[in-house]
């Protein structure tokens, strides 16, 4: 397959009008040394019923599909409406580039805005980015923004945060020369407090939390936050999780400075990873400090409203090394994505999502923690996701819950070696009772 | 034109596109007891579904496109994104794969990641690469961090990156974060590297040269291999930024001039989407020596099944969640797939004949400020429009809107004052381009004989030029409600 569009016609008379007689003589720049003198190791061309045909393959190695699945940890199957993946898929949103020309970009432009509006609400902070890459990746980019911001060198993480999160942070922050140290979780699933009064001091940038935390434990993010205001520290709250907003008081309103997150719950499939986005925003004192692309309000000659890219002193086009970033291309098209799934949702559609994911976790714990054996790990209040204690190692009963078609969830050991028989559960909406219930009548024969 | 108005100017209190099934488990008692629950969510649009439909619709058609017409936005690679990618990567056995599912379920994941990295080795002539990094600037993160991991075990990291003042932007905010002080040095005469100037500044402290070959000139480093020994000698590695691949395809490798570390960008020349800026990936490709610091995890062929392995020590750790822009991969070897050998070669020849086309056309016309042969990009300036009638790139670009065709990149490189950075790529018909030409001829008689046409462009789109100065001064980042009196 070709998407060349000359004929051989077209490349002899350009070929004349720029005075070669091949185009083997626009390469000669190119050290002979160094010359590919043969057709690279690729497989050979395929037309597109065998692109296709392959592609199908390769996709239908993943069972995954077939399996009743209660995995979470950061990543959500909820329901995205028909209308997301319709217009996102528009050939306007899928092939412009960043809107550096923003009179042929407002359709981008306003959408982002609209983006930048709707992530402020549900945080409850001033302002929010285009978005950054992901949410662990945010989680870094709001640890850097604590140093920037109160030019301390340690920030205090909390050990329930994603553990994909934290080693994130672990390699942004290398060789920069921030410390990092972490605080502990208790026997409810929240952060430690004694821990962290006793960790917080004059030299602390920021302290970051987790909620709902990788449990699926909800955080006192208000008492975190005085404590670390107390200490002139920033409070970053992370949302792996963004349903959650929907239900959940904003962490904005709560005391956090920063509020970063992952956005894939908002209309995008788990696809093993990605492309997701993350999402960022704070208090306006700290606008000047944000990463990431920005838009807003202006308008033209003639006073008609419109919108373009701003703030960009901030970016590395202009800053280079001074930047408050590195970043240049984000998730923009994610974000559109996100951004459709929350206007098409509405306030009461979210609400309601967010209302019957909890419902049916509720009704999932209560189930699982009747079986023989089984406990809730954790005391805390949940939001969708919360850790059983199994009587056996945890990996051991996944493995017999798969053998019949059931991902009963995530277990805990490789990430929290201490916690060999606990097991992550996610429930969300689009898991039924049916769904539910077969998990709990399979994970009692199993534990049988 | 209509003005589309903001949703929230639309939204409407009680008014819904979307309800799930009834909730089919009892609520719980006392489920919301001890939580932080909020009344509402105060201004959150409420709308219908055809009111969104529109709203969105509407939105759409006030974006440019690529599926419109020409992009030549320089550096950024805009080539046609075959349909068919997008069909693939949209398959549900893609798309509903959990990355913490058990890696027995999800072996064509794996499959695509191992197979593409080994795609790439092979075009950049390269022993490994990662595919974790979610765009350019985190691949250029993601690298330097390689290179200091490296020296670091060698007992020294260092403490200086150099790189030429042609550099993109993202090269010295990426290797600042990674530590180092950033050292430009100045390009010479030609705009490219000097040698001397090079061998001068080389020493036992620079870790690493950054540099981008074909450079932001669109003109390829000659000296490249003579650089490499030169950085090589003193101990440093060498870094290559390969925004600029599409010139090179099939026709030499990064590895083989000398590479130790390049990051390429899966949405330029491997024909992924931009989607309006992002999602890209950036994927990271090493020479041998620099293979164990590689982000975690590796995927890994064992026998008939691929796996993840986590256990590697001098593992830089992870830049992102999980294993990257999967989709974006999946499209990309689609891409390669359907091209083979011959037509990745293809894409270089014919994007270095067009972007030759296009120059060769335009000489004369507008100043070009380095006489260099250029590869897949020409950057000419606004000297004589600028010289005559103080007209500037700015007004060119706003004016090519008018005439239907994407402004090329302006003010990049900065070694150049007011430059029109222009690549085509290699999928334009030879009618686009000529009609560009023939635009940017018309453009350039304008600016002679009406240049306030071009001060005051653009005319014809759906907003006029904007007030960028204004939105920074005073900026409005979000929607509020009016106040009401």
């Amino acid at each position: 397959m070709s998407y060349i569009a000359l004929s051989e016609k077209d490349k002899r008379e350009m070929l004349a009008r720029i005075g070669i007689a091949s185009t083997e003589d626009l390469f000669a720049c190119l050290p002979p040394a160094v010359r590919l003198n043969r057709p690279l190791n690729l497989p050979p061309a395929l037309s597109e019923p065998e692109l296709v045909r392959h592609m199908e393959g390769l996709a239908a190695r993943n069972t995954y599909g077939d399996f009743n699945s209660f995995l979470g940890a950061g990543v959500y199957a909820h329901f995205i409406p028909s209308v997301v993946d319709s217009l996102s898929a528009r050939t306007e949103f899928v092939t412009p580039y960043t809107p550096y020309q923003p009179e042929v970009s407002q359709g981008t432009l306003q959408s982002i805005f609209e983006y930048q509006s709707l992530i402020c609400q549900l945080t409850g902070l001033d302002v929010a980015n285009a978005s950054l890459y992901d949410g662990a990746m945010a989680a870094a980019e709001a640890v850097l923004m604590a140093r920037r911001v109160t030019n301390r060198k340690k920030i205090l993480i909390a050990r329930s945060l994603h553990p994909q999160y934290r080693e994130t942070i672990r390699t942004y922050t290398r060789n920069i020369g921030l410390t990092l140290e972490e605080i502990g979780f208790g026997e409810c699933g929240g952060l430690l407090t004694a821990e962290l009064e006793s960790k917080l001091g004059p030299d602390v940038a920021g302290v970051i939390v987790q909620s709902p935390n990788f449990f699926g434990v909800v955080e006192d993010l208000a008492k975190f936050a005085a404590l670390a205001h107390g200490h002139k520290a920033l409070f970053i709250t992370a949302v792996a999780e963004a349903v959650s907003l929907g239900l959940l008081e904003a962490p904005g309103k709560l005391g956090a400075d920063i509020v970063c997150g992952e956005g894939q719950s908002f209309g995008l499939t788990p696809a093993f990873g990605g492309p997701y986005l993350g999402f960022m925003g704070c208090a306006k004192d700290y606008l000047r400090q944000l990463p990431g692309r920005i838009a807003g309000i202006t308008k033209d000659v003639d006073g008609k409203r419109g919108f373009v890219l701003t703030l960009a002193t901030r970016e590395q086009h202009i800053r280079r090394e001074k930047a408050t970033s590195n970043i240049c291309t984000n998730q923009a098209w994610c974000a559109l994505r996100a951004t459709m799934f929350l206007e098409t949702l509405g306030h009461d559609g979210l609400r309601e999502m967010a209302a019957q994911n909890l419902h049916k976790a509720r009704y999932a714990a209560d189930r699982l923690s009747k079986i023989p054996g089984v406990k809730l790990r954790f005391s805390g209040a949940f939001f969708n996701e919360f850790v059983l204690e199994l009587p056996r190692p945890a990996a051991s009963v996944t493995a017999a819950l798969q053998a019949k078609s059931i991902l009963g969830g995530l277990a805990l050991r490789p990430f929290y070696p201490e916690m060999d028989r606990a097991l992550l559960v996610c429930v969300t909406e689009v898991k039924t009772k049916a769904c539910i219930d077969a998990l709990a009548a399979v994970l009692e024969e199993v534990l049988r | 034109m209509i003005r589309e108005p903001l949703i929230f100017e639309i939204s409407d209190k009680g008014k819904r596109a979307f309800g799930l099934p009834k909730l089919d488990v009892p609520e719980a008692a006392g489920a919301l007891a001890g939580l932080p629950v909020r009344a509402e969510i105060e201004d959150f649009p409420q709308v219908s579904e055809v009111e969104l439909v529109r709203h969105f619709t509407r939105l759409s058609q006030q974006n440019y496109c690529l599926d419109v017409g020409f992009y030549p936005l320089g550096s950024c690679t805009m080539k046609y994104n075959p349909k068919v990618n997008e069909k693939v990567a949209a398959l549900p056995g893609f798309n509903s794969a959990h990355p913490y599912a058990p890696l027995d379920t999800v072996q064509g994941c794996l499959e695509v990641i191992k197979r593409l990295e080994d795609c790439l080795c092979e075009i950049a002539g390269l022993d490994a690469f990662t595919l974790q990094p979610s765009a350019g600037a985190q691949g250029e993160l993601t690298g330097m961090m390689l290179v200091r991991a490296y020296l670091e075990k060698q007992g020294n990291p260092r403490k200086s990156v150099l790189m030429p003042d042609s550099a993109h932007g993202t090269n010295p905010s990426s290797a600042h974060l990674c530590g180092y002080t950033v050292q430009e040095i100045k390009s010479n005469a030609r705009g490219m590297v000097d040698l001397e100037e090079l061998d001068r500044r080389m020493n036992g402290d620079v870790a690493a040269l950054m540099l981008t070959n074909p450079n932001t000139l669109g003109v390829f480093e000659s000296d490249i291999c003579r650089i490499a020994e030169i950085v090589h000698a003193k101990g440093g590695l060498l870094y290559m930024d390969g925004a600029n691949m599409n010139a090179l395809t099939g026709m030499v490798r990064p590895g083989d001039m000398g590479v130790d570390v390049l990051h390429i960008n899966l949405h330029k020349t491997f024909s992924t989407p931009h989607g309006g800026g992002g999602p890209g990936s950036g994927p990271v490709g090493v020479k041998r020596i620099l293979e164990p610091f590689l982000p975690v995890p590796i995927v890994e062929k064992n026998g008939g099944s691929f796996g993840l392995n986590f256990a590697r020590p001098d593992s830089i750790g992870r830049v992102r969640g999980f294993y990257g822009n999967f989709l974006v991969m999946v499209k990309a070897l689609a891409y390669i797939l359907a091209l083979g050998p011959q037509g990745m070669r293809e894409i270089a020849e014919v994007a270095v004949l067009n972007s030759n086309y296009i120059r060769k056309s335009l000489e004369g016309v507008y100043h070009l400020q380095y006489d260099d042969a250029t590869m897949h990009e020409v950057v000419f300036d606004d000297k004589f429009q600028k010289d005559a009638r103080g007209i500037t790139n700015l007004d060119i670009a706003k004016r090519l809107i008018d005439y239907g065709v994407h402004p090329p990149t302006i003010s990049f490189p900065l070694i150049v004052h007011g430059a029109l950075m222009i690549e085509p790529t290699e999928t334009e018909s030879k009618r686009d381009l000529d009609d560009f030409i023939a635009t940017m001829k018309t453009i350039a008689r304008e600016a002679e004989e009406t240049p306030g046409v071009l001060k005051d462009a653009p005319h014809h789109s759906y907003v006029r030029r904007l007030d960028e100065t204004a939105a920074a001064r005073n900026p409005i980042v979000k929607w509020e409600r009016p106040k009401t009196p």
